[in-house]
């Protein structure tokens, strides 16, 4: 099968900092999978990177055995939450908009059509009520949950989400995980920046572990053994004891 | 009431109504810009782009020996242009953070260009005049060709602005998106740059190089004040700013050799003390009141519960 997304030699940096060096893996189409690993191990910036907003040192990404420029509006991106500004004045309505202007197309007015694509997202989300909200005003969960309806509208094949669950109430993390399996068994592919542990084999049927370089990348269950994950994490890890015990 | 009529009209001469018209558009455009700028969080950043200009219109001048508006728009940007530049490189390239940076961009071109009209008016004698208006704003010192060009410039920062308004406003709440669409921050970024740096340039002469800032900051966050919606915020922006930069240059047409500058930075900060205090969006008075509201509510709900207690 073709993989959705190939990464090969991939390596970056922060300042002098190397923070990933030498990434290789494979990710097949109609998988979900979870990019796991430490703080400072380089999950964000794998997703900046992939997406060129950060710039890479080396390496190659390939998207659908093509290059990113070429196949852009088929690859989404829900970003952290924290990287933009909520204060900013517009609506619920209107953030999910965004996703479609791509489509809309450059220099022209979104028309009845698109209002109705992302009001139809927003429901998805169980957000229709809160379209006209101004998006200050909105939980921490729901912004996150707007955040996602923007990427539905886009439709695209490959998504990246980064930290989509983190500081979220319990309905929404239910709510962004039924929809990511949805998009996944429709043949979407997913892959998620994730930092709970414990949910990982619920969640996902793939998980990448990323401490700098590739520990470990394949299905969940052969690859989310104690042994993998201690050597991503080293001894930083005290969640072991609880989970034997 | 006649009379009244008449003297308005004398007072008003045929290039005094040009100059108020084009202070209006001048203002508008002003005022859209300052809101991408806020948005941006570089509302000071305009601040240095505008002090940073006097040395290339000095310069402007002292190459022609006369006074030629277009020659010196141009100096006037490139200065500026210059000045973005080198707080650009003092960032990336040493431990000095932005503000530091632009602090220091400000005033070493600020001090260059004062220091070079000082040179330049020795040198021209009495030619130099009308180049002092470029500190404080001197409108009324505007021919009509220097009010047609400024005019023109003003309405195509605004055309570039509202054609993509779609664009902007992406761009601003989220450009890593933005890219993510195909929306390149590089571009967005050099337009944005180069109709703000065309904004202060061009309003330079009339509003002069020390207050420009204040007719892209103030309208901004008045207008703030008094919406939840970026369009209206760009709208109302662009009536204070239009607003302000007509009645301060009217105000100083009533003096002769008044200043244009001041008149207008006073008229913005009156919007923006109205704006503050009645504001319909953290407005004080609205704060003060539902502030007042939840206390004698939330009194009630204690008073209650003591009530329920003590039953």
């Amino acid at each position: 099968m073709l993989p959705a997304l190939s990464v090969n030699g991939l390596s970056a940096s922060y300042q002098k900092n190397k923070v990933l060096d030498d990434v290789n893996f494979d990710v097949n189409p109609g998988t979900l999978t979870s990019i796991v690993g430490p703080n400072g191990a380089g999950k964000s910036t794998l997703l900046k990177v992939m997406l060129d907003l950060h710039p890479k040192l080396s390496g190659s990404v390939s998207y659908f055995d093509s290059t990113y420029y070429k196949v852009k509006s088929r690859v989404g991106y829900v970003p952290q939450r924290g990287s933009v500004d909520w204060d900013f004045p517009t609506n619920a309505l209107d953030v999910v908009m965004m996703g479609l202007y791509g489509q809309i197309g450059w220099l022209r007015w979104p028309k009845r059509i698109h209002r109705e694509k992302a009001m139809n997202a927003l429901d998805k989300m169980g957000m229709a009520d809160y379209a006209g909200r101004q998006i200050s005003q909105l939980s921490g969960g729901q912004q996150q949950r707007v955040f996602l309806a923007r990427a539905l509208v886009q439709d695209a094949d490959l998504y990246f989400l980064d930290e989509p669950l983190a500081g979220v109430d319990a309905a929404t993390e239910r709510a962004i995980m039924d929809t990511l399996k949805t998009l996944k068994s429709n043949g979407r592919t997913v892959m998620v920046v994730h930092h709970d542990l414990q949910t990982v084999e619920d969640y996902f049927d793939h998980v990448l572990l990323l401490n700098r370089t590739v520990v470990a990348n394949g299905s969940t269950n052969e690859i989310f053994t104690k042994e993998n994950i201690f050597r991503t994490y080293g001894g930083s890890l005290r969640w072991m004891g609880e989970k034997s015990g | 009431m006649d009379g009244g009529e008449i003297r308005m009209t004398n007072l008003l001469s045929h290039n005094a109504q040009w100059v108020l018209l084009s202070m209006l558009i001048l203002g508008m455009a002003a005022g859209i810009m300052g809101c991408f700028a806020y948005w941006k969080r570089q509302s000071l950043m305009s601040d240095a782009l505008s002090h940073a200009a006097l040395p290339g219109v000095v310069i402007g001048f002292a190459i022609l020996g006369v006074k030629n508006l277009p020659v010196m728009i141009a100096g006037a940007a490139a200065s500026a242009l210059l000045g973005a530049l080198l707080i650009q490189w003092i960032r990336s390239s040493s431990r000095v953070k932005e503000d530091a940076a632009m602090g220091i961009v400000l005033s070493v071109f600020f001090g260059l260009g004062i220091m070079l009209l000082t040179f330049v008016g020795r040198m021209a004698g009495a030619s130099q005049s009308g180049l002092d208006s470029f500190i404080f704003g001197q409108a009324a010192s505007m021919v009509r060709k220097d009010v047609f060009t400024m005019t023109g410039l003003a309405l195509l920062v605004l055309f570039v602005a509202i054609i993509a308004f779609k664009e902007w406003k992406l761009f601003l709440f989220d450009p890593h998106f933005a890219k993510g669409l195909g929306l390149s921050s590089r571009w967005m970024n050099s337009v944005y740059l180069a109709i703000l740096v065309l904004v202060i340039v061009i309003g330079i002469q009339a509003v002069g190089v020390i207050l420009m800032a204040a007719l892209l900051i103030i309208p901004a966050v008045s207008a703030r004040y008094w919406t939840n919606s970026f369009k209206w915020m760009v709208v109302l922006s662009a009536l204070f700013g239009g607003g302000a930069g007509m009645a301060g240059t009217l105000i100083s047409t009533f003096g002769k050799g008044w200043p244009t500058g001041p008149f207008i930075v006073i008229a913005a900060s009156s919007l923006f003390m109205v704006s503050l205090a009645f504001g319909l969006r953290k407005g004080l008075l609205l704060m003060f009141l539902q502030q007042r509201a939840q206390k004698k509510q939330l009194g009630q709900q204690l008073s209650n519960q003591s009530v329920l207690e003590r039953g």
